[in-house]
């Protein structure tokens, strides 16, 4: 009965120190551009959310959040899950989750500003405290950021093991007359994510959305 | 000095080359013997490592068939031993079965023949003979009376009187060859009964003879291999090579049903242990599905060694019976419960995925076609997860011949690969060897003039010209050894193909 037990607990020892502590989770954080000449883009954030919520899997994190005019808030995000390992209540959450989207498209209201910079500082501190394996930050913006008096982002962004890929990069009329503005703010949030550790991606083409998760 | 420096040792630049050639055939001629040595040496080295080598392998590989004839011969007398065990056991079945009841049939055939005597002796009694009396009814019949009425009505009395007993007597004979033949009418049921039962002592009889020559063929058949004849390590290694290739081929089938098993209990499996954690690099839901498939093999062998199909457990075959007919109603029990488990977690299988499949669609934006889903998928997949483990529980057979086989198999393919190895380093010393000929040649040849003149001159002096090769010395003892080695191989290795 002795050697039973003693076995027993070698077998459970073993088995513990196997478990991999490791977070294998994905972490997602995308932020919607509701400024005013960005707004009406809002259905195609709605399908790359639908998108995401028929990819990821139970114990994955997704939230999202609005660009106003400070967007380094908590109360910039609209909706924000933990999916349950099981897969039953995850599907459930999924469907509670695309609710909330929709009702926030539907009302959204443009703002005057777009502080992209805040929303991806609240991004870090929301994936950081989910401990996600694999951390995202999806950009759903034409990228031009335009800051209300006062506000200060000069604050360099802590990207080490964070992907940042922004989504349809729309072109503004400016862009269309000189394409050197376009490219340069392109290159100018590469500059950003890049010089803080991150990886950065552009996806504007909507029907490869799979090019999101490919690396 | 440089080479312009070399071509100026003269006047002239060619012929300073000359001079220079002269030279340096001169060099080459007179360090010829010691290169040619140095040379031969070397080669010889390569050869005679690279020979030993070959020897030293198939020194392996006799040792290694010595040991594989050993294996095939034990499996083959195990399975000898096996056969005819059973065939006893059959014989042993079918005596307990057939003469178990011989004192019944005895005692049934005792009665029988009890039954017989009496009808026989009642069927003895003799009827009364019919007494002579026609001549003597004739005769009074013909007697003149001579119209003497009181004569003539005596007469006729006596005549009717005697013909009476006649018809009389008569009756009586029929009467009693009628109850005899009766008598013996009711005998041939029992006859019969006698016949059917002498018949089927006959047919046991029979039954065990023919197991008794099975029996004998098969201790034939062990006594060859006791022998260790080459015929019977022939007969095994080709039997054993067939086994193996059935065994793998059913144990794949096996995999592939294993593998569809997996695929219908591991979703299923993250709804009760999650689907987010993780063992190592697998997930925990996976390896929990996996682990149900590989108790439910595992209680598929216990139960085939249970019921003593397969001896891959001795001490399971060694148990007394009431224990082992414990193990087999726990094993058989256990493995019900678990198919029953699958069962239960292919019917999730089907509800999770059909959730999943609405809510793709509804994030799609495609509308619900308010169908309810089919049964029959799902009672399918239910009926699946039910009998897979059961099918699953035979693949202890084949994995048993899959074992036994496979000593024998790789043997003889390690066998081969150390014969090949010999071969290949054989093949590497002679090349070395040769080259090491092939250079000293090309030496001679760069060197020819050199030589052309030793030889006018040794034979201006009638002196014989000594070739290379006769410096050579002979292989030694140990390279012959080797070559013996090889040869020795090879006897022992083709009575096995």
């Amino acid at each position: 009965m002795k050697k039973l037990f003693a076995i027993a607990v070698v077998l459970c020892l073993l088995i513990a120190g196997c478990t991999d502590t490791k977070s294998r989770s994905t972490g997602v954080y995308m932020l919607l551009d509701t400024s005013g000449t960005y707004a009406v883009e809002l259905k195609k954030a709605q399908k790359i959310l639908n998108y995401l919520l028929g990819i990821l899997a139970p114990g994955d994190t997704l939230a999202v959040a609005r660009i106003d005019t400070g967007s380094f808030s908590e109360k910039d995000i609209v909706s924000k899950v933990t999916f349950d390992e099981r897969p039953s209540v995850a599907n459930n959450q999924k469907r509670a989750f695309m609710q909330q989207v929709e009702a926030f498209v539907t009302k959204v209201k443009g703002s005057p500003y777009t502080d992209i910079s805040g929303g991806i500082l609240q991004a870090i501190e929301y994936l950081n405290e989910a401990e996600s394996g694999k951390k995202y930050i999806l950009i759903f913006s034409d990228l031009k950021e335009e800051l209300a008096k006062g506000y200060k982002r000069d604050i360099p962004f802590q990207l080490p093991d964070y992907n940042v890929i922004a989504l349809n990069v729309t072109k503004l009329r400016g862009d269309n007359i000189d394409p050197k503005e376009y490219m340069a703010r392109v290159e100018d949030w590469r500059a950003k994510v890049e010089k803080g550790g991150g990886d950065w991606g552009m996806v504007n083409d909507l029907e490869r959305l799979d090019n999101i998760f490919a690396n | 000095m440089t080479f312009a420096n070399m071509l100026n040792i003269t006047n002239s630049p060619a012929l300073s080359i000359l001079i220079w050639i002269v030279l340096f055939l001169l060099a080459l001629y007179f360090a010829r013997r010691p290169f040619h040595q140095a040379v031969m040496s070397f080669s010889k080295i390569i050869r005679n490592a690279l020979r030993l080598g070959a020897a030293s392998v198939l020194s392996a590989e006799k040792r290694l068939l010595v040991r594989n004839r050993e294996v095939l011969m034990a499996a083959g007398l195990e399975n000898a031993e096996r056969i005819v065990e059973r065939e006893f056991d059959r014989i042993a079945a079918a005596v307990t079965r057939d003469l178990e009841s011989y004192p019944n049939v005895h005692r049934q055939l005792s009665e029988v023949i009890v039954k017989l005597d009496e009808d026989y002796t009642n069927s003895a009694d003799v009827p009364p003979s019919l007494p002579n009396w026609m001549p003597i009814i004739e005769s009074i019949a013909k007697i003149e009376h001579g119209g003497d009425s009181m004569v003539a009505n005596m007469l006729a009395e006596i005549n009717r009187s005697l013909t009476e007993q006649n018809k009389k007597a008569i009756e009586d004979y029929r009467n009693s060859t009628a109850a005899r033949h009766a008598i013996l009418n009711k005998m041939m049921p029992f006859w019969r009964k006698v016949e059917r039962s002498l018949d089927g002592i006959a047919s046991s009889m029979s039954n065990i003879k023919k197991r008794a020559k099975t029996v004998d063929r098969c201790m034939d058949q062990y006594e060859k291999i006791r022998a260790g004849s080459d015929s019977a390590a022939r007969a095994l290694s080709t039997s054993a090579l067939t086994q193996f290739a059935i065994a793998a081929l059913v144990l794949l089938i096996a995999i592939g049903g294993a593998i569809i098993n997996f695929n219908l209990i591991a979703l299923p499996m993250s709804e009760m242990v999650g689907g987010a954690s993780y063992i190592g690099p697998f997930k925990t839901s996976d390896v929990a599905g996996l682990v149900i498939i590989l108790v439910e093999l595992t209680m598929g062998l216990f139960l085939m060694e249970s019921l003593r199909i397969t001896r891959l457990f001795p001490i399971i075959g060694a148990m007394d019976d009431k224990m082992r007919h414990r193990m087999i109603i726990i094993t058989f029990t256990l493995l019900a419960i678990l198919a029953g488990v699958e069962s239960a977690l292919a019917f999730m299988r089907d509800r999770i995925a059909h959730d999943m499949e609405v809510l793709r669609q509804t994030l799609a934006g495609a509308e619900q076609m308010g169908l309810s889903p089919s049964i029959i998928p799902t009672v399918g997949q239910m009926v699946l997860g039910f009998i897979l483990p059961f099918a699953l529980a035979f693949v202890a057979i084949p994995l048993e011949m899959f074992v036994a086989s496979s000593r024998t198999v790789l043997g003889a393919g390690m066998a081969w690969l150390l014969r090949l190895l010999a071969f290949f380093l054989r093949l590497l010393g002679n090349i070395g060897f040769y080259t090491g000929r092939f250079i000293v040649n090309i030496y001679d040849l760069a060197i020819f003039p050199a030589i052309w003149l030793e030889g006018i001159i040794l034979t201006s002096k009638g002196k014989k010209m000594a070739l290379p090769e006769a410096e050579i010395p002979e292989d030694s003892k140990l390279v012959e050894e080797a070559v013996d080695s090889y040869e020795e191989t090879i006897k022992i290795k083709e009575p096995q193909e």
